[in-house]
Order: C-alpha cells, then sequence, then structure tokens
C-alpha cells in the first residue's frame, strides 16, 4: 500500500509533466524528417478536434456526426478574410473561432429539439447541406477550391514554409490551451450541468435548467474549437477545398478518434489520435503502394477487435492496465483497491444489457 | 415542359426511391427489432452489386437470373455478420455496437477494393437494358425493372412481417424482447432472422440496381446515406415510414437533379428531413 501514491493525482502531475517534455522535445527527435513531423502534427490537430468533439459528444452526450462543418467553417473564414480583406491571420484566427461557433449555435436551433438518432442524422444532415452547397458557391471557391496568399513566413503571417517545425509548436500550443480550458470546465457547474444533461435530460429540466440553452453553450464551445483548428489546418496547407475540410470523412474521424480513446474523458482523444493517426499514416506508407487500402482493412479490423473486446475505448484499456499494476504493487491483494479506481464505462456495460438473463 | 418528359422523371425517380427504400426497410428492421443502426449497410449493398457484377462478367448471368442467388447468398451473409459478430457485443453500450458495424463497414469497403480495385464496373447491354415506348413515352427498362421488382419485394416482406406466423414473433420481439422469451419466442433467432432478412432486402436492391449503376468499393456510402435519412424520415423502426420516405426521396432527388442541379440535388431531401423531425420529432411514422 505505501508503495502505491495516495492520491492519483501526484502520478497524473508526474506523468504529464513527462509527456509535456516528450512532446516538445519531440521535433529535435523527428529532426529533419518531413514525414514524421506532420504525423506529429497531424497527431495534435486531430487531438484538438476530438477534445472540441467531445465537449458535445462527450460531457453533453450529444453524438455529431457532422463536426466536420465547424472545421471547414474555420479553415474558409480565414482564408475568405485574407483574400478578399487581407486581413490579419491571427485576427483571421479569432473570427474562424467566432464564426464556427455562431453556426454551430444556429445549428443547434432546430437539432437539439431532437433526440437520439434523429439527432446524430440532422447533424449529419446538415452538414452535408452545406458541403454540396460550397461545391457550386462560385464566391467560396467552389469544388475547386481557394489558395490562400502566400507571405513571407513567420509567426506573424502564420506560414512557414522551409522548416514546418513551428507549425507543430503552435498545434502543441492549441492542444495544451485547449484542454486546460476543458479540464477547467468540467470542473465547473457548467461541465457538471452538461454531464447531467447527458445522464438524464428530463431531470435536468425538471431541477429548472434550460437543456437547450446549455446544450447549445456546449455546441458553440465544440464549435469554436473546431473552427480553430481548421484555421490552423488552412494555415498549414494553404489551401481550402470543400472535401479536404467539409468531407464527411472529417466528422466520422473526428467522432472516431474521440469515441475510440475514450468518450468523455480529456485524456481520450489524445490517445484516440496518438494511436490511430500513425497506424493509419504508417499503414498507407507500407502497405498502400498498390492504392489498395490496406491501412484501412487493419483499421476497420481493429475497430471490431476493439468492439468486441474493449468496448470503452482505449482509456479502457489504460485504466484496465493501472488496476493490474496496482494490484501487482499492493502485493496481489487486489480485490481491496479495485474500488478506488473508476471504471465507468465498463459498469455501464453491465447496466445497458438488452439481452434477456437467460 | 412535356408531359413525357415529367413521367420520365417521375419513373426514374420511383426507380431510385424504391432502391433507397428496401435499403432502408432492411436498415429499421434490424433496428426496430434489436435497437442497432447498421453502419456496413451499404457496404452490403456494395458486396451484392459486386455479386451481380461478377456473376456476370464471368458466366454470362444475367442480374435476372442471379437475383434469387445473391439475395439467398446476402440472407447468409447477414446471419453470419450476426453471428460472428453482432452477438459479440449485443451485451455491449451503444458504443461498442457503433464500433462493431462502423469497423465492418470500413472493414468490408477497404476488403473490396483490395481484392477489385478502385476501378468503376457495370453490367452492359443486360436483359433489362435500354428503353421500351408506352404511349409515346420513352421509359428506361433497368429503373422500370427496379420499380416491378422491388414493389414485389416490397410486398413479400410485408406479407411476412405482418401475415405470418415469423412475422409476428418478429414483431412481439422488436417490442419486448423479454416478454417474447416467456412465450417461448427465441429472441437470438428473431435477431438472426432481422439481419437476414435486413440483408437479403438489400441483396434485391443490389440486384436491381446494377442493371443501371456502376459498382465501385464506395458505391454502398452514396446510397445508404439517403437511406439512413429516409429511415429517420421514415421514423426509426417504422417500416411503411421507410417506405414512404424512400420513395419520396428517390422522387425529390430526380426532380431536383433535373430542374435545379445535379450537384445540389441531395439538399432538397435534408430540407425535408428536417422541416418533418422538426414537427415531427420521430419521423413521419415513429413510435414514441
Amino acid at each position: 500500500m505505501a508503495a502505491m501514491p495516495a492520491r492519483p493525482s501526484v502520478s497524473s502531475a508526474v506523468a504529464l509533466l513527462v509527456l509535456a517534455a516528450a512532446a516538445l522535445a519531440l521535433p529535435l527527435a523527428i529532426g529533419e524528417r518531413p514525414f514524421e513531423l506532420r504525423m506529429a502534427t497531424l497527431i495534435l490537430l486531430f487531438a484538438v478536434m476530438g477534445q472540441g468533439w467531445n465537449v458535445l459528444g462527450g460531457f453533453a452526450g450529444q453524438v455529431s456526426i457532422g463536426h466536420g462543418l465547424y472545421f471547414g467553417l474555420g479553415a474558409y473564414t480565414t482564408v475568405l478574410l485574407a483574400l478578399r480583406l487581407d486581413v490579419d491571420p491571427w485576427l483571421g484566427l479569432v473570427a474562424g473561432a467566432l464564426v464556427p461557433a455562431l453556426c454551430a449555435v444556429l445549428v443547434g436551433i432546430p437539432c437539439f429539439r431532437l433526440r437520439g438518432h434523429y439527432f446524430v442524422i440532422a447533424t449529419l444532415v446538415v452538414a452535408e447541406s452545406v458541403f454540396q452547397i460550397f461545391t457550386v458557391w462560385e464566391w467560396v471557391g467552389s469544388a475547386v477550391g481557394l489558395e490562400l496568399p502566400v507571405k513571407p513566413e513567420g509567426l506573424a503571417n502564420f506560414q512557414f514554409h522551409r522548416d514546418k517545425t513551428p507549425y507543430y509548436y503552435i498545434a502543441l500550443a492549441m492542444l495544451v490551451v485547449v484542454t486546460g480550458a476543458l479540464w477547467w470546465l468540467r470542473r465547473s457547474p457548467l461541465g457538471f450541468v452538461l454531464r447531467a444533461i447527458r445522464d438524464d435530460e428530463d431531470a435536468v429540466r425538471g431541477l429548472g435548467f434550460s437543456p437547450q440553452a446549455y446544450k447549445s453553450i456546449a455546441m458553440a464551445i465544440s464549435g469554436a474549437i473546431l473552427g480553430v483548428a481548421g484555421v490552423f489546418h488552412a494555415q498549414y496547407v494553404l489551401f481550402v477545398d470543400p472535401f479536404s475540410v467539409l468531407g464527411l470523412h472529417i466528422s466520422v474521424l473526428v467522432a472516431l478518434f474521440a469515441i475510440m480513446g475514450g468518450v468523455g474523458t480529456l485524456a481520450g482523444p489524445i490517445l484516440g489520435a496518438a494511436v490511430l493517426v500513425p497506424l493509419s499514416e504508417y499503414a498507407r506508407i507500407h502497405f498502400s503502394g498498390s492504392g489498395r487500402n490496406v491501412d484501412l482493412l487493419i483499421y476497420g479490423f481493429l475497430i471490431m477487435v476493439i468492439a468486441v473486446y474493449r468496448p470503452d475505448g482505449l482509456m479502457g484499456l489504460w485504466q484496465r492496465a493501472r488496476v493490474a499494476a496496482i494490484r501487482l504493487t499492493s502485493g496481489r491483494k487486489g480485490s481491496d483497491h479495485a474500488p478506488d479506481v473508476h471504471l465507468p464505462a465498463r459498469r455501464r456495460v453491465a447496466r445497458h444489457d438488452p439481452r434477456p438473463s437467460a | 415542359m412535356s408531359e413525357q418528359l415529367i413521367i420520365q422523371l417521375i419513373v426514374s425517380g420511383l426507380g431510385m426511391g424504391f432502391i433507397f427504400a428496401l435499403i432502408a426497410i432492411g436498415l429499421t428492421l434490424i433496428y426496430g427489432v434489436m435497437n442497432v443502426v447498421n453502419f456496413a449497410h451499404g457496404e452490403f449493398l456494395m458486396l451484392g452489386m459486386y455479386a451481380s457484377y461478377l456473376a456476370f462478367a464471368t458466366w454470362g448471368a444475367d442480374p435476372l437470373v442471379t437475383l434469387p442467388f445473391v439475395v439467398a447468398a446476402m440472407f447468409g451473409f447477414g446471419l453470419l455478420v450476426y453471428y460472428l459478430l453482432i452477438r459479440q457485443v449485443l451485451g455491449g453500450s451503444m458504443q461498442a455496437q457503433i464500433f462493431a458495424t462502423f469497423g465492418l463497414m470500413v472493414f468490408l469497403q477497404a476488403a473490396a477494393q483490395f481484392v477489385m480495385g478502385a476501378d468503376y464496373f457495370a453490367v452492359r447491354d443486360s436483359w433489362l437494358s435500354g428503353v421500351v415506348t408506352v404511349g409515346g413515352v420513352v421509359l428506361p427498362v433497368p429503373q422500370l425493372a427496379a420499380v416491378a421488382g422491388a414493389s414485389l419485394a416490397t410486398a413479400a416482406l410485408y406479407l411476412l412481417v405482418f401475415r405470418t406466423a415469423v412475422g409476428r414473433q418478429l414483431r412481439a420481439a422488436a417490442q419486448d424482447a423479454q416478454a417474447a422469451s416467456t412465450l417461448g419466442i427465441n429472441p437470438s433467432a428473431m435477431y438472426a432472422l432481422a439481419w437476414g432478412i435486413g440483408s437479403a432486402c438489400v441483396g434485391v436492391a443490389a440486384s436491381l440496381l446494377s442493371n443501371f449503376y456502376y459498382v465501385f468499393p464506395r458505391v454502398g456510402a452514396i446510397f445508404v446515406l439517403l437511406a439512413y435519412v429516409a429511415v429517420a424520415l421514415g421514423g426509426f423502426g417504422s417500416i411503411h415510414g421507410a417506405l414512404v420516405a424512400g420513395l419520396l426521396i428517390g422522387l425529390l432527388q430526380v426532380l431536383t437533379g433535373f430542374f435545379v442541379s445535379s450537384e445540389l440535388k441531395f439538399v432538397p431531401v435534408y430540407m425535408l428531413y428536417l422541416a418533418v423531425v422538426l414537427l415531427r420529432p420521430r419521423g413521419l411514422f415513429g413510435r414514441s
């Protein structure tokens, strides 16, 4: 018992410090390899997007498969402002957070009246409509897309041409800020109301809170985070087109990474992106010379395996490992200590068993 | 605007509509019986279309001839998916069920691309090709056949579900699995049957569709997206709803594609969905 940290927060803090140091030092280890640097940046970007999705999907329990919309709107906002009005990219970043947040609230007004699968389909339908409209709308570049004007590199212009390492650090800063803000949000009264909505919306209404208003706030925060990620993407690739920023695959991947990492947890989206982005990138270069998509074959198979064996996602796997480690360090008297470790997803599994008890 | 053109558009809209409806009925049946949304449903369609195409390319067997075999094979495939995958996650959370069918979708799509490549294939000059002229109106035969075949299949399904003992058991299991099992109905067998029938419906759609649509690894995604909307528009779990909504969507997208723009042809469908669920949050025929 003595060997075991009394409060998990101490070990968490140490782990966080180690992780932060590793994240800061990573570009040094990667050096001049663009593939790895790009992958590391992508992991951070998808982690930010997953965190954003999680505010609505995880905290408030409103599963959306239309979140690519806010990513795309963020990207388009900054590019259009730069192209048409020559607006500074950092102002573009602010606008790229505000515009998607506002749109998210507007989308929420009709959609939040719906529950369950009806809500999911509604988010999909809205995102797909905007995607199709953008493919024919000349002012936003239609299906061809828009190029961001190339400027001298530097932080002021949010553009780096020869060495892409600054992008990595900007993405890292984004992830740290977003994760920190959400850590605070989860503990705030707002966070509690959101989780209460997830668990029982009618009870929340009964207590005098307006679920619609709180869901709109979650949606706005969620949309703003996705929008910021979209701005970053636009500055990183210096180009937007409907398929690459508004496509359905973005919405699906974001939700998938967050869910596979662990719904409603702060580490889940980071874990999900850190495992799944490299998986798909490496599989792509190792197997896909033939254009035969072996990466997706492995990917799909793994998702099914996780569904059958670890339905609470990668976070569940991690918590299992922690339980096992605690049991080992406490001299295999594990059963006494087991209640110390939270396994919420597991309990939920037991409660929702639709099978007759036969 | 000539009457002839209108009739042609309606026939082609109904052809597509029945295809959407068959896919949506399969989805809604599975959902109704066990509350699982099959994300791989479009890929079942894709497999059926490849089966149809390959039989045609290898043996010259017409899609019409192979239809019963494709349907039987898809029925078996549905059972296989149920027993190998879905049964394993039945006791799990909703997340686990989403993963399972989503993973299957990604896997089947990638598998198709691995085996067949990303190329587009088409059944050319099948028995059901070309046009017929009825009273001065030129109508495409494949779409007419889709209307005829799919309405027959839908009628057969209605008889099975609403007029037979098995159908009654299926509906009983859908309403209350626990109560049904006390009456001697084996819910697991009913779940399996729902997967079999749901996949068989897609098999019919695939055979008919292969007469007038290309097959490629991502073909399922196009159709299933609208089929999901049809299921939700009709009301999750409602067979009538899926049929009506499927037809409505087929007509609407063909008419918009012609009169407005082919790039925007799905937008009115999506707007229709939003408008309907705002008035009726559980779709046209959904139960509360």
